[in-house]
Formats: structure tokens, C-alpha cells, sequence
């Protein structure tokens, strides 16, 4: 047993008075829970002070708070835990010298982010999260009747969307989304994530219209910014961000040119890191606008338009320093990496392009285990070339092969090349080169 | 006032099975949950779900594993209806995009369970329930024009008219505390079953047996109400739940001394022996004084394939790591046998028909009965969509030819004078709603678990009814509106109360060992004087006491070995 203190940032709406702060003294084994905290302060303190929760097993997905600023479950934080990152935090604000000697922190405990509150901890899931999560059709939609028997699809076609599955729709995402703090409209990574479970559903007859719908709206896929946020706030390890990117992924192997420019933005990242081994920032907004030779000799009208309207762009990154020295502003005279740099740039490229399989939870285990790699033929083969129903046999709703090939689970080439590291920054097997 | 031909309160699988089947009817429907739909509790369901699917296997051999699983107490044309019809559910599921585990032909692959003759077990890794709950509830969705929801409304009381009609209920929104009278020509109960009565238990702090307390307030008969499941994997303390499907892979329990006692009870099944069996074994395990020092004995997981583990585990992985501080890929996890699953329910006929005209009941709620005196592991995923399925179709023909039920407006007085009794309590005046709530959860794991006897039993009982007096004057904090769990609480206190009670009262009653009911002062089964259920129905202040008989087809009572 050991004593915590618990700073809930309470709101009685019935009150008239605006949000609070109350601290409740709470007196509990460290490996329970923050919940297990919160619920013996309504026991035997305050029974108005209100939390969601049912499970207390980070199943139900009833309890998302924001624990120290982090959006997580309530029942899935332990308390000692919690109390350590508290005077961490703590620890950071003062310098690095904690001021109050041995004294604890309290653990701070907020309602949801990007999300109206009802009363203390529990906030209105309904006018945001759900509403995002019916925007992406939230249904299968097969073609025709259902068959006779089962649909006849790859066993690891089902393994790679229980990773979606497996969102217990909490909403620690959302409230952590940075994206949507900037843009309340964004579909969000909760939203997307599901998403993915349809377009990589194999048994799903419309996916090239839910890629036109995700990539051409202008909250959609290319909305992202890439934080990574949703992926640490995830208590079941869905990692939304990278479903978002096997969308952005399977859209541009789709051959979607989205109104947004995002794939073509991506398609330059990749290309000028690939040439140069950084990034040429004055070459990326030609490059994404009017890509090559061709693209500058005849540049499309919308890329004209882009391009103007990408001045302020530019002109703030002048203006920030971001684009500082004279090289940097003139393009194709960035420099190159010294000694055989760029030439391991290209290996990774290379590399990536040989192993571009993608490794989901329900293949490599929670966490990247270095004693214990997961052997290759573990891995998601090639969707692609994957069992093909026999047609006498196909189901009449499945899908053909020339949708198949573009739903793989597996990264393409644009996909691989993406800025950010595969799967939140551990290191996978099959990218560590 | 809502108004709908078919009213399903619950909307955890069963619900939504039968709100989708109604809907399909074409009449209108409404679903009322006290939480959001994909909070309920058929989420923790890991393991899968049986069906016989597979070539070679038979619905036959389905329905004797479940008969002999409930130790003769299921009722026979009830099991013979939930595996013949199990297939038919399973591709349902399979075609509204259930992402069920896949063999190498890309067909429906299955997994070993307990207390199967076959492996017939389909799953979604260990997310079944989860997965399936999901899959419902995008139809919910995509059908949103024909079935309403309700989300977060929290039912106090169903309605009942004068002709002993169930015609509606009455449900408090939790988000503005408005009380309402719902209408409706039918309505189903799938409300789950009663767990928190137990402490520990793997049932979450929803599960308050609400359905099972309000049918029984309005006079329908409660059935097996001493058959409560310990299931034989649970993290000692706080209760959590390890699947089955880890034993079904493959993995061992171990006593203290690293033996694998299971040779000792089970010897050919070991492992995967009935739950009773084995929660039985473990027990008596560890009142020999063979468990760990913490009263528990070893489950080892890391028997099976670490890939298969990452594939078909991984829940547990997280379970053990974030609530046990075990990593079970490399350590045996230290369980013991912990209160599960509700047997007996509402009495039901094999559509869901309770004795109350225009009430149903189906899933944990409901007592068919399919599982007799223990559930096998993944029969009870099939009994909420079977049977939810059939409640949904027989609701909606019954209202189809109906007209428009009356309520009254007195019900909804009643319960709107009953919800400001209980904030109006003074604070101080009695006990508070979760000292009594411990003490019952306590005083039933203590009395009615995996051992009983009639002096244990009496006094269980005894406390039990001190409770309820208690509970008449335990106060509360919140006076508000607005998402007050304080006065919903004090209410689920009044359901457990009357759940725990007939629990007591029928385990009393039933002198001899069957299924989950292991009395030690009559350890024998006795078919000649108990091959019968135990009926219960309100009278005055307590459950009176009847029988109803069990229905054979074409399984006699054997001896029960695995």
C-alpha cells in the first residue's frame, strides 16, 4: 500500500461555475490502477465525482482520461507508475532539480482532449469521435450475395486487419491527435484506423471508392501530419498512424492523384532523399507541383495555382530560417552527402524495396524483441502472389485479383520510402538493415 | 414517449442480434443500453465460439459434449436447436465481415477448446467477443434508420399493464437524468449476467444481473440460479480474466511442485477437461496446500510456439503484462478458479418466451437452458447470437399483429418517486452504496464459489437479507442530473441483492453435487431426486420455490469423466 494524491480536474455542469481542481488522497497498492484511484475516491469520498469504466481490463475501452497531459486508460495505468512520470514531469519543469525533496507529485487527471467535456471525467464521445467513425462507412460493403460457405480469403489478409480490429474505440487517439487540434474536421486516427479494416478487407468490393473518398477530401488521409502521437497514446497498440499510411500507401498504388497533392508530396519526399540523402526543401514544392522534366515543361494548371499559393509557404520558411543559406534556396545546388552516405541511402532504398513486407502485432509480438527475432518466412508474404481462390470455387462476392493487388498489407515503393520509420520507430526485423 | 414494436434493453451481442433480426422483420425497433453498445461485456469474451463447421464434424457431437458439459442439466431440445443452427450462425457473421482466423486454404480455421470432443472453436486471435460485438455494431450503424438507439439510458424497471402484459419500460438518460417511459409490444432482456455480485470476478462493474432482478420483480420465473460458473484461469485480486484458448493451445497448469495435477482428475483430457472440473481440481490443489503461498497455482503459456502466442494470445500477453507484471511468454502466470459466468437466468422457452407475456430474455440474462449446471468455453458467444437471433424473429411476430401498447403513466411515477427517495437520503444515514457492495461480493465468494455446504450457504444467505435491509437506507453523494452514477448505483445494488439471494436460496435448495454446484456435505449427483431445475418466483419477500422438468431427447444421464 502506498498513498497517492489525485489532481482530477472536475467540471459540474449543473453547478454554474466553470472547471476546478480537486485533489483526493488515495491509498493503494502501486501496481493497481489509476482507475482502481479514481473509483476508491467516489467510493469512500465523493460518489459525484464521475469516470466512465466498466471492464477495469483495457477491453471496454469506457475509461480514456488524460493522465499527466498522456491520453490513456484509466484501469491501464498503474498508479505507481503514473506517480513516477509525475515527478519526472515535474523533475523537467524545474530544470532537472526537483524542488520539493522527497515530497510526491500529484497525479494529474483531465478529461479527453479534442472532445467536449459532460461532467469531470466524462466527455461527449458521441459529437466527435462517433461521428468520425460513421464518416468512413463504417460497414462492410461486399458485392453481391454473400456465398454458399465462407468467402475464401488469405489467412494473413485477416491477420493484418485485426490489428485494426483490435481499437476498442476508447478514443485516446483522438484526444491526442495533434492534427485535429489544428483541423477539428479530420477524420482522425481512430476513424481511418477503421477504415483500414475495410480497405484491407479482402471481402470489401468498394475499396478504390473509399480510397478516392479518404484521399480527395481535404481531412482525410493527407490530413496527417505524421506526429505519432495517436500511436503512444493507443492502449491496444492498433497504432493508428500506420494504418493512416497504408491507406495513404494503397491510394497511391491505387493510382490516386488527390486533389490535396498529398501523393505526390510523398512521392517527392521519397524521390529527393532517395537522389540527394536529404531533404532539398526548395526542390520539394516543384517537385510535388510539377514533378520532372515533363511535369516542368508542360506543368498542369493545378500545379500553377499550387505553386502561387505555396509562396507564403516559402516565404516563412525564409522568413523562420528554415531555409537560411543560399544553397538551400536555389534549387539543385543542395548538397549531397559526404563520403559513401548517399550510397547507403540508396542500400536502405534498396533494401526496403526487397523486404517490403509489413510486420503487425499479431505476427511480431508487443514489443521488438531483440533475443528473439521473428524468422522471416513469419512474415506477411507478398499479398500479391497469395493464394488465389480457385474460380470454381471463388465466392461469388470476392473480390477479383485486380483489387487484390492493391490491398496488400505490405508496403509499396512510395510507401517504404515514407519519412517516417516503419511501425512507430522500433526497429522490425525486416528493417533493420 | 418512444414507441417501438420491438424493445430490446442490452446491447451487448444478444441485443444487438435481436435488434438486428427484428429489424430484418421489418417492424420498428429500439435498443436501450445503460452504456454505449461496444462497452458491453461481450467484449471480454476471448476465446471463440463453437460451432460443428467443420468436415467430419457434427452437430451431434456438438450438442452431447454440451449436455454432458452441463452434467445432464441442459435441456435437450434447446442444445439440439443452438448446434444445429450454429454453422448457419457462424457464416452469418463470416459474410458481414467478421475477421475470423483463416487456415491455409483461406477458409475458416477453428482452435481446441475445453470440454470438446472436436476442435470447433472460431475465433478472432483472443478478441471474439470484441470482434463480433464490433462487426454487430457497424450493422447497427449501416441500419440506423430501422433500429433506434439509445445509448447510455439506464433501465430501472419494465412496464407491465393490466392484463400482466410486459409493455415497455421505463429508463433514466444518464446524460440529462430525464426519466422516460418507453413503449413497446414487445421487449427482450439481454442485460448479461450478474458477476459483480462476486468479488473478485471477471465480470465487468456493468454486469449487476439488472435483467435478471427487474423480470423477477415483475413475476417471471428465475431458473438454475445456483449454477454459477468459476472459470479455472483468473489473475488472483483483481480477477481478470486468462482465456481458455491458452489451455486450448496448448498450455499446462502446475502446482507449486511443478506437477501437472491434472493427470490426477482429468486424465484424458487434462487441461481441457470442463470448467467445473478443473476449477474443482485447482481448488482442491491449493486447499491441500500444494498452491503458491498466494492461493494459486501456475498456468504455463510458454509451452506453446512464441509465434503462435503473438498470433493467437496476444490479449493475455497484455493482461499478464500490464495487470500481473508477468510476462507469460516467459514465465508460468499465477491463477486460480474465479467467479464467471451466470448459468441460470430468466426461464425461457427456445425462443426466448419468458413467463410474462410480451418479455423475452436471451443471452447470460436468460436461463433456455443450454448450459445446465456449467457452460462449455465458447458455447456462450453462440447462445447470445442464436438465441438473440430467435428472440429478435419471435418479438417481432408477435407485435406484428398487435396493436399499439398502453402504457401507464403511473409506472414511470413510481420510479421517478423511487430515484428522489434515494438522493433525498440524508448523507450519514445509513451505509454507503460500496461498503455493502464489497461486503455482498465478499460474502458470495466466500459462500457460493467453487465449494459449498449448507451452514456456509445459510449464512451467506442470512447476510445476504441483511443487505437488503441496509440497502433500503445506504445514502449517496450526487444530487444532480447529469450523469449521476452515484443513484445508478444505489439501484444496481437492489439487483445484485435480489440475484445473490436466489442464488443462495436454490444452492440451499439443491441437495447433491452437479455441474458448478459442488456441495461438500452431498458430494454425489443424485439423479433420481435432482434431475430437475429449480424454478424460482417472487412471492411476498422472497423466492418461492418449484421445479420444472429437464428435457431429454436422446442423451441418458452417464457418469461424467474426462
Amino acid at each position: 500500500m502506498a498513498e497517492y494524491a489525485l489532481k482530477v480536474r472536475r467540471f459540474q455542469p449543473e453547478s454554474g461555475e466553470g472547471p476546478y481542481w480537486e485533489t483526493f488522497d488515495v491509498d493503494l497498492d502501486p501496481t493497481l490502477s489509476v482507475l482502481d484511484g479514481l473509483l476508491q475516491a467516489k467510493d469512500r469520498d465523493d460518489g459525484s465525482l464521475s469516470v466512465r469504466c466498466s471492464c477495469r481490463a483495457a477491453i471496454c475501452g469506457s475509461c480514456g482520461v488524460r493522465i499527466n497531459g498522456q491520453s490513456a486508460l484509466a484501469c491501464k495505468t498503474q498508479i505507481g507508475e503514473a506517480m513516477e512520470h509525475a515527478n519526472r514531469n515535474n523533475g523537467e519543469r524545474a530544470g532537472g532539480a526537483r524542488t520539493n525533496g522527497s515530497q510526491s507529485e500529484p497525479i494529474v487527471v483531465e478529461p479527453m482532449g479534442n472532445m467536449p467535456v459532460i461532467k469531470d471525467l466524462v466527455t461527449d464521445m458521441e459529437a466527435t469521435h462517433w461521428k468520425k467513425i460513421r464518416r468512413v462507412t463504417p460497414w462492410l460493403l461486399p458485392e453481391g450475395d454473400p456465398p454458399e460457405r465462407e468467402y475464401l480469403v488469405p489467412p494473413e489478409s485477416m491477420i493484418d486487419i485485426t490489428q485494426s480490429m483490435a481499437c476498442i474505440q476508447c478514443g485516446a487517439c483522438v484526444s491526442a491527435c495533434l492534427s485535429m487540434e489544428a483541423d477539428p474536421d479530420f477524420i482522425g486516427p481512430a476513424a481511418l484506423a477503421k477504415a483500414y479494416r475495410f480497405v484491407g478487407d479482402p471481402r470489401d468490393a468498394e475499396t478504390t471508392e473509399r480510397l478516392h473518398d479518404l484521399a480527395n477530401d481535404p481531412h482525410g488521409i493527407y490530413d496527417c501530419t505524421h506526429c505519432f502521437s495517436c500511436i503512444d497514446a493507443c492502449p491496444k497498440g492498433v497504432a493508428p498512424m500506420d494504418q493512416i499510411m497504408r491507406l495513404r500507401r494503397a491510394a497511391g498504388a491505387e493510382g490516386i492523384d488527390d486533389a490535396n497533392n498529398g501523393h505526390r508530396h510523398e512521392d517527392a519526399f521519397a524521390s529527393i532523399i532517395e537522389k540527394k540523402g536529404t531533404l532539398d526543401e526548395a526542390e520539394l514544392l516543384q517537385e510535388t507541383y510539377a514533378p520532372g522534366v515533363k511535369g516542368k515543361l508542360m506543368p498542369r494548371p493545378s500545379a500553377i495555382k499550387g505553386l502561387v499559393e505555396s509562396i507564403p509557404t516559402a516565404v516563412r520558411g525564409i522568413g523562420t530560417g528554415k531555409m537560411r543559406s543560399l544553397p538551400k534556396l536555389i534549387p539543385g545546388i543542395h548538397p549531397k552527402l559526404p563520403g559513401d552516405s548517399q550510397e547507403q541511402v540508396r542500400r536502405i532504398y534498396a533494401h526496403t524495396e526487397e523486404h517490403s513486407i509489413e510486420l503487425n502485432l499479431y505476427i511480431k509480438g508487443e514489443e521488438a524483441e531483440g533475443d528473439a527475432p521473428v524468422e522471416e518466412g513469419a512474415a506477411v508474404p507478398e499479398r500479391a502472389v497469395g493464394p488465389e481462390p480457385d474460380e470454381g470455387e471463388a465466392p461469388t462476392g470476392d473480390t477479383g485479383p485486380e483489387a487484390d493487388t492493391s490491398k496488400g498489407p505490405q508496403g509499396t515503393e512510395h510507401g517504404q520510402a515514407d519519412p517516417g520509420p516503419p511501425e512507430s520507430g522500433r526497429p522490425g526485423p525486416g528493417g533493420a538493415a | 414517449m418512444p414507441d417501438h414494436d420491438v424493445l430490446v434493453i442490452g446491447a451487448g451481442l444478444a441485443g444487438q442480434r435481436a435488434a438486428l433480426a427484428a429489424a430484418e422483420d421489418g417492424v420498428s425497433v429500439g435498443i436501450i443500453s445503460k452504456v454505449h453498445p461496444v462497452r458491453s461485456h461481450s467484449n471480454a469474451a476471448q476465446g471463440g465460439i463453437n460451432a460443428a463447421l467443420n468436415p467430419g464434424d457434427s452437430w451431434e457431437s456438438h450438442a452431447f459434449d454440451t449436455v454432458k458439459g452441463s452434467d445432464y442439466l441442459g435441456d435437450q431440445d434447446a442444445i439440439e436447436i443452438m448446434t444445429r443452427e450454429a454453422p448457419e450462425e457462424i457464416l452469418h457473421l463470416e459474410h458481414l465481415g467478421v475477421t475470423f482466423h483463416r487456415n491455409e486454404e483461406g477458409k475458416l480455421g477453428t482452435r481446441a477448446f475445453g470440454g470438446a470432443s472436436a476442435a470447433r472453436t472460431y475465433y478472432v486471435a483472443d478478441i471474439t467477443g470484441q470482434a463480433i460485438m464490433h462487426v454487430l455494431y457497424e450493422q447497427l450503424m449501416k441500419y440506423s434508420d430501422e433500429v433506434a438507439r439509445y445509448e447510455e439510458y439506464f433501465t430501472t424497471a419494465l412496464a407491465i399493464d393490466d392484463d400482466g402484459e410486459c409493455v415497455g419500460a421505463v429508463c433514466r438518460n444518464v446524460r440529462d437524468g430525464a426519466m422516460e417511459l418507453f413503449s413497446a409490444k414487445s421487449v427482450i432482456l439481454a442485460t448479461g449476467g450478474n458477476g459483480q455480485a462476486w468479488q473478485p470476478t471477471t465480470n465487468a462493474l456493468i454486469c449487476t444481473g439488472d435483467g435478471i432482478a427487474m423480470a423477477y420483480r415483475v413475476g417471471a420465473k428465475l431458473m438454475d440460479m445456483e449454477m454459477i460458473q468459476y472459470h479455472p484461469t483468473t489473475l488472483a485480486g483483481k480477477g481478470f480474466l486468462i482465456t481458455e484458448g491458452a489451455r486450448g493451445e496448448g498450455a499446462h497448469l502446475l502446482n507449486a511442485k511443478g506437477e501437472r495435477f491434472m493427470e490426477r482428475y482429468a486424465p484424458n483430457k487434462m487441461e481441457l477437461a470442463s470448467r467445473d472440473v478443473v476449477s474443482r481440481a485447482e481448488q482442491t490443489e491449493i486447499d491441500e496446500g500444494r498452491g503458491f503461498p498466494d492461493g494459486t497455482v501456475a498456468l504455463d503459456i510458454t509451452v506453446v510456439p512464441r509465434k503462435r502466442i503473438h498470433e493467437a494470445l496476444r490479449e493475455i500477453v497484455l493482461v499478464g503484462r500490464d495487470f500481473a507484471g508477468v510476462d507469460i511468454t516467459r514465465e508460468p502466470i499465477h491463477i486460480k478458479p474465479g467467479n464467471h459466468y451466470t448459468m441460470g437466468g430468466i426461464k425461457t422457452d427456445v425462443w426466448g418466451r419468458t413467463d410474462v407475456p410480451g418479455l423475452y430474455a436471451a443471452g447470460e440474462v436468460a436461463c433456455v437452458s443450454v448450459h445446465g449446471g456449467n457452460r462449455l468455453g465458447a458455447n456462450s458467444l453462440l447462445d447470445t447470437l442464436i438465441f438473440g437471433r430467435r428472440s429478435g424473429e419471435d418479438a417481432a411476430e408477435r407485435a406484428k399483429g398487435r396493436e399499439s401498447a398502453r402504457t401507464t403513466q403511473a409506472i414511470l411515477d413510481n420510479e421517478e418517486a423511487m430515484v428522489a427517495e434515494v438522493i433525498a437520503r440524508e448523507k450519514g444515514s445509513g451505509r454507503r452504496v460500496s461498503e455493502i457492495r464489497k461486503e455482498l461480493g465478499q460474502t458470495m465468494d466466500k459462500y457460493a464459489a467453487v465449494f459449498r455446504d449448507q451452514a456456509g450457504l445459510e449464512q451467506g444467505l442470512e447476510v445476504v437479507r441483511r443487505l437488503k435491509e441496509e440497502a433500503e437506507s445506504c445514502y449517496i453523494d450526487d444530487r444532480g442530473t447529469v450523469f449521476n452514477q452515484d443513484v445508478l448505483g444505489a439501484i444496481e445494488l437492489g439487483f445484485m441483492l435480489d440475484n445473490a439471494e436466489a442464488t443462495c436460496v436454490a444452492a440451499i435448495h439443491r441437495t447433491e453435487s452437479r455441474g458448478a454446484q459442488f456441495r461438500t456435505d452431498f458430494p454425489e449427483r443424485n439423479d433420481g431426486e435432482w434431475l430437475k431445475h429449480i424454478d424460482l418466483a417472487k412471492n411476498g419477500t422472497g423466492p418461492e420455490i418449484s421445479y420444472s422438468e429437464v428435457t431429454m431427447t436422446q442423451w441418458e444421464p452417464q457418469e461424467r469423466t474426462y
